[in-house]
């Protein structure tokens, strides 16, 4: 799996496409978190980044390609390709991180 | 009167402080950017000739509001028209979340940075009617 390349093009430079697997995905819902939310409320009136925020959503898709990537490989993949990202508010403070792809075999 | 003291005492310091880190913002991301100004990126699909390796690179930012803005916003949203404040929140989040996007570029050795894709989204809203965060989140194909 350390060598699973993933891409959002639609080809791989230097490799060819041998099999398409299929969509292959992943996705996290995570809620935010009281302490982080302190240090947010007082930058809400000075405004700047919310650096805990941008870290719990970075790990959180981080999350969410380890999955997809778990996917891939369980179906004997070594590549993913096209992949596209998208984020949606389940709920006061809760977001949905969605990653898709389609799983293939290049050489 | 001493309910009046705390909503304009947080405007003074949403204004001074707000005021100053937009600034300073504006300017390392100007400095950033010339940084890395090496990078070439585009959000075409075709695969350009000449590279033999791919990576996906990401970045994203989640960035607030200060208190004296979002008021200021609220009085626009009675008499309609462009809010000069969001635009520019917006346009540091897009700007940062592109550099760093090329910063992880930069460190893998890529030169170009290809497909880019933006995706711009309210984040931990506590209202509906709220603007809440805005998280902007870039990703493309850095080639080397």
């Amino acid at each position: 799996m350390k060598d699973m390349i993933i891409t959002n093009l639609e080809t791989i430079p230097g490799k060819g496409i041998v099999t398409h697997i299929g969509l292959v995905q992943g996705n996290t819902v995570r809620a935010k978190h009281v302490g982080r939310d302190i240090m947010a409320g007082l930058k809400n009136i000075v405004g700047g980044e919310l650096r805990g925020y941008t870290e719990l959503l970075t790990d959180s898709r981080d999350e969410s390609m380890q999955r997809m990537m778990e996917q891939a490989d369980r179906l004997g993949a070594n590549a993913i390709l096209n992949v596209r990202f998208a984020t949606s508010s389940i709920s006061a403070g809760a977001s949905e991180l969605f990653v898709y792809g389609t799983a293939v075999v290049v050489a | 009167m001493y309910a009046l003291i705390f909503p304009i005492l947080l405007l003074i310091i949403g204004f001074v402080f707000g005021r100053m880190n937009e600034t300073k913002h504006l300017s390392s991301l100007n400095r950033r950017e010339a940084e890395l100004a090496h990078i070439t990126t585009t959000n075409l699909k075709k695969l350009p000739q000449g590279f033999s390796e791919s990576v996906l690179v990401t970045g994203n930012v989640v960035i607030s509001i200060d208190y004296f803005k979002r008021l200021m916003a609220t009085v626009r949203g009675i008499f309609g028209g462009p809010i000069q404040s969001y635009t520019i929140l917006l346009e540091r989040a897009r700007r940062e979340a592109i550099l760093r996007m090329k910063e992880e570029a930069a460190k893998s050795g890529a030169t170009m940075i290809t497909n880019i894709r933006l995706q711009t989204s309210s984040v931990f809203q506590s209202s509906k009617d709220s603007v809440g965060s805005i998280e902007v989140h870039a990703y493309g194909t850095a080639l080397k």
